[in-house]
């Protein structure tokens, strides 16, 4: 699936947050309709990468390149309409708007409500029964569900996810990633940011381990999923395995 | 009952006009978090523009209507928002009510200049001579009209906000701006048009009100003070709550004032209603959640000892060099510089230390002095402690409704009080309450005896300005004893997060509570003194305008250290006047000057004093520029007093040699190597930036006001 033309490229990528520094020289590229993964513990600093790549934190160095163009200081709301779709940590909603004005919101990136409202509603049927409700009195599955919804609907040339699995049951993880699964079929680029490293491998073609705001690591599923015992536990190499 | 129908409607007409500038407000709020306090002053602008084309050009009714409202008044809006709003962002609530005042004084000033004030205007009422009658009961069609433009404007709100993308995107933005950018909506422009409402909806008002009063500058921009107490009964956040919160306000006012009788007591009262209902509204509303860490590049460095005494020493000195080269009049004049210092030094712990700001600085002063006048016949040091202890009392008592509520609420619960005071209390006539007869400004102006201590009297200019100077060397030391002690540690941890001192058990109103009536207290001194140098005191002297100055120059010098007094008695009682002595036009730019440097803030957070400091710094390091400046300046003055030259030279000189001392300082060792220092590690930072030491955890405890030796004997 994936040709070998890099769509999103981070290079040497530091940044940090007033002294507190997050990430020392990263790179990372995401090509053309690949999906990669990017594990590590808390604090490694995967939250931070993606802010610099969509645009809401600056790098204090490296370049971030989009389709070949460097896009350093461009603001956010520009690099979405260019079709960079993140969906944040925790609950990317408004929770003091309905659903259908959180669906309202994501006509900026040029597709009409209508197209919207369909694409959201064939995929989650759920939305549609609450269209009145607000966004932030649904269930926590069920907001998930309304900020994917803007990732499928605005049809995004890369889609970024961070901890889609964020307090949610593991049935609807699962749901979620045969979802993101689909939307990589269809030839979107997908980085995506995860805690629990089965459910996203099974999906990604190539993953990176990031610890203490570098790369460690980075190559196939199969050749990182030996490594990532490691990442989590310390050194302790004897120990094989996933991450349960 | 046909009584009653008329104040209805004139309650409700009235209500109508503070609700719509009052949605202009809670529009800005939500969308920008700014409180924006210059919120009548727009309207109040956009009313003299209205006046100005209308009235004075005769130009037609609906082009002076477009001109004010949908050009002006937008224009307005996209220029504080792209000017001075963009620049607030990691700045503390205070630094942007500050901004947001200086914005309110800078627009009066700016109105003052272009329409000189003492004439009479008037905007004749719209479809005036039309009745239209309603159960025996007529409405006038400016009454009918302002209801129905009112009515207009919530429908035209609530479905721009509902249905229109960029309605959902204002109210997206005010739920989470970061998410809102990464869906492709733009929150500057948001912002932008945020504030182009906010001010149009300000003009509205502003021209519905103008046919009920005399178009003045400064009353009309205080004249809505009951629009803020409306978006307050909204708690600046819903609409439909501020709007029936307006109507409410509005048909109590007309109550209030068609049923009470027109006693000559009970007359100020109906003027300063909205001041007292704002009030009574705070006390009700349910009492707001406690505001965690903000980051914010605010920062203060703790003073040293041998820099304050420093500094106290060089006050004094100068308050003698002036009081021995100043002519009588001058001596009158500049003395104020250290008087009004007094009063900036009151804001430091208040506003610096503990983060709360209060507006009423005046007020407390006008209290001191009245209590010196009256209590300190023959000038007697001991109604001085009186004149500390009487306005701390009050301020107390002020601040107790205001104190479980965040800033925006303690300001404008001290900007209601400052205005009652200044409407109501300060002319009444005296009074008996019991035995006790009290007896204020007396309708007019009270005499105020100079101080007099063991029979010498500091009836002289010369002996005040070092009287007043020495005042305030003292008193500045205290505030920085406040600052160095556990008790100034506490307001400091207050300061950086009231839910982190909550949770540690650390009493809150207390605190608020003793270091507003610290400040009222210093205010009082303040006053007393400043009294004791005007001789004769009256309301004027005290008015809530005119105190708004010395908050924002003090704010603008850096309103963390004593130095930022010094600098705001500098600048408004020694530079302004100098200003205004060149020239009718530099008189104006002097009254619009304290505005612009409240509005400039946004730049410098940190305060002018800050920045001067550093150059001083420079001089305690190069030896040689010490001794110049002790050799230098003596000599200049000695060459004064000897008669050599006058204070044309004079002065020139004695500006001058710090100046060279800095300056060549400065090149000699390069400036200041930025080396941060323990103090400048932010306290929750400890242990990530540099490994954590056990000296880490005793400041610890002591940031937070709390006795390390009984937590940490190790068992
Ligand atoms: N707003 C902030 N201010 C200061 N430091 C921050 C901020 N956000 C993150 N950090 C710090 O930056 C580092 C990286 O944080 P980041 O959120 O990128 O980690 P993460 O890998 O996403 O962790 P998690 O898996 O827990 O989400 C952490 O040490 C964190 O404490
Ligand atoms: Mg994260």
């Amino acid at each position: 699936m994936s040709q070998e033309t890099p769509l999103l490229e981070l290079r040497g990528i530091r940044a940090s947050y007033d002294r507190i520094e997050a990430l020392f020289g990263v790179d990372l590229v995401v090509n053309q309709g690949s999906v990669v993964a990017l594990l590590g513990p808390n604090g490694a600093g995967k939250t931070t990468l993606l802010k610099v790549a969509c645009g809401l934190m600056a790098p204090s160095a490296g370049d971030v390149l989009y389709a070949g163009k460097r896009v350093n200081g461009t603001r956010p709301e520009e690099l979405a309409r260019r079709g960079i779709s993140m969906v944040p940590e925790g609950r990317g909603i408004f929770p003091n708007l309905s659903v259908r004005e959180n669906l309202k919101m994501m006509t900026y990136t040029g597709v009409s409500l209508s197209q919207v409202e369909e694409i959201a509603f064939e995929r989650f049927p759920r939305l549609a029964e609450r269209s009145r409700q607000l966004a932030g009195t649904m269930s926590g599955g069920e907001q998930q569900m309304l900020a994917m919804a803007r990732g499928l609907a605005t049809n995004p040339a890369v889609l970024i996810l961070d901890e889609l699995s964020m307090g949610l049951a593991p049935i609807i993880v699962e749901e979620l990633y045969e979802i993101v699964a689909q939307v990589a079929r269809s030839g979107v680029s997908i980085l995506v940011v995860e805690q629990f490293a089965s459910s996203v491998l099974g999906v990604a073609d190539r993953a990176a381990i990031m610890v203490h705001g570098h790369i460690v690591r980075d190559g196939t599923p199969q050749e990182l999923e030996s490594e990532l015992s490691n990442a989590y536990l310390g050194n302790q190499p004897e120990r094989s395995g996933g991450n349960k | 009952m046909d009584k009653f129908l008329t104040f209805t409607i004139v309650g409700l007409s009235t209500g109508a006009i503070y609700a719509i500038i009052a949605s202009g407000l809670v529009l800005t709020y939500t969308t920008t978090g700014i409180f924006n306090f210059a919120q009548g002053a727009i309207g109040m602008l956009c009313a003299f523009a209205f006046w100005q084309m209308y009235i004075a050009w005769e130009w037609p009714l609906w082009l002076a209507l477009l001109l004010s409202l949908l050009v002006l008044a937008p224009l307005i809006g996209a220029f504080i928002d792209t000017a001075i709003m963009r620049g607030l962002e990691d700045t503390t609530e205070v630094t942007r009510l500050v901004v947001s005042i200086g914005l309110l004084v800078g627009l009066i000033g700016l109105a003052n200049w272009i329409w000189k004030p003492g004439i009479s205007r008037n905007v004749s009422p719209f479809f005036s001579g039309h009745y239209f009658s309603l159960a025996d009961t007529r409405i006038t069609g400016q009454q009918l009209i302002t209801i129905a433009v009112a009515i207009v404007v919530a429908l035209v709100l609530w479905l721009f906000l509902k249905f229109t993308r960029t309605g959902v995107a204002m109210r997206a933005v005010v739920d989470d701006r970061a998410l809102a950018s990464l869906n492709g909506a733009r929150p500057n422009r948001v912002s932008m048009l945020a504030w182009a409402m906010g001010c149009t909806l300000a003009g509205i008002g502003g021209i519905l009100i103008a046919p009920n009063v005399a178009l003045d500058a400064g009353t009309l921009s205080l004249l809505i003070v009951n629009a803020y107490a409306a978006a307050i009964i909204g708690r600046l956040r819903s609409l439909p709550l501020t709007f029936l919160g307006a109507l409410i306000l509005g048909c109590t006012e007309a109550y209030l004032s068609g049923y009470l009788n027109s006693t000559p007591n009970l007359a100020g009262l109906r003027l300063a209603a909205p001041a007292i209902l704002l009030f009574i509204v705070l006390l009700v509303i349910p009492t707001s959640r406690l505001r965690g860490r903000r980051q914010s590049r605010e920062f203060f460095p703790m003073p040293s000892w041998s820099g304050t005494f420093i500094f106290a020493a060089a006050v004094i000195f100068a308050g003698v060099v002036l009081a021995t080269t100043l002519s009588n009049g001058d001596a009158v004049t500049y003395a104020k510089i250290f008087s009004v210092g007094i009063l900036a030094l009151s804001l430091v712990p208040l506003v610096g230390f503990a983060g709360q700001i209060s507006l009423a600085t005046l007020s407390f002063a006008g209290i001191g002095a009245l209590v010196f006048a009256h209590l300190g016949a023959g000038g007697n040091p001991l109604a001085l402690v009186l004149a500390f202890v009487i306005p701390a009392a009050v301020g107390a008592l002020v601040a107790l409704p205001a104190l479980r509520l965040s800033g925006i609420y303690l300001a404008l619960g001290t900007a209601a009080f400052a205005v009652a005071l200044d409407r109501w209390i300060f002319n009444l006539a005296d009074f008996d309450i019991g035995p006790l007869h009290i007896s204020l400004f007396q309708l007019g102006s009270t005499e105020v005896a100079p101080l007099n201590i063991f029979g010498y009297s500091f009836n002289t200019p010369a002996r005040q300005m070092i009287l007043v100077s020495v005042a305030f060397a003292l008193i500045s030391i205290c505030v920085v004893a406040v600052r160095k002690s556990a008790y100034g540690r506490r307001l400091l941890a207050m300061k950086s997060s009231e839910a982190a001192c909550a949770t540690l058990g650390l009493n809150l109103v207390g605190t608020k509570l003793s270091v507003f009536a610290l400040s009222a207290g210093i205010s009082g001194v303040g006053g007393a003194i400043l009294g004791t140098q005007l001789r004769s005191i009256s309301p004027q002297n005290f008015d809530f305008v005119s105190g708004l100055p010395v908050l924002l120059l003090t704010v603008v010098g850096g309103i963390g250290a004593v130095g930022g007094a010094l600098f705001a008695g500098v600048s408004l009682m020694g530079l302004l006047p100098l200003i205004s002595l060149l020239g009718v036009f530099f008189a104006k730019v002097a009254g619009l000057l304290p505005g612009i440097a409240g509005v400039g803030l946004g730049r410098n957070p940190n305060g002018t004093v800050h920045d001067m400091r550093d150059g001083f710094e420079s001089i305690a390091r190069y030896r040689p520029a010490i001794i110049w400046l002790a050799i230098v300046i003596p000599a200049v003055w000695i060459l004064r007093l000897a008669g050599i030259y006058g204070n044309a030279v004079f002065f020139p000189l004695l500006v001058l040699s710090p100046v060279a001392a800095v300056t060549f300082a400065t090149l000699k060792i390069g400036g200041l190597e930025q080396t941060p220092t323990v103090d400048e590690i932010p306290l929750e930072w400890k242990g990530f930036i540099e490994p954590w030491k056990s000296s880490d955890v005793i400041e610890l405890d002591m940031a937070l006001g709390m006795n390390e030796v009984t937590l940490h004997v190790s068992p």
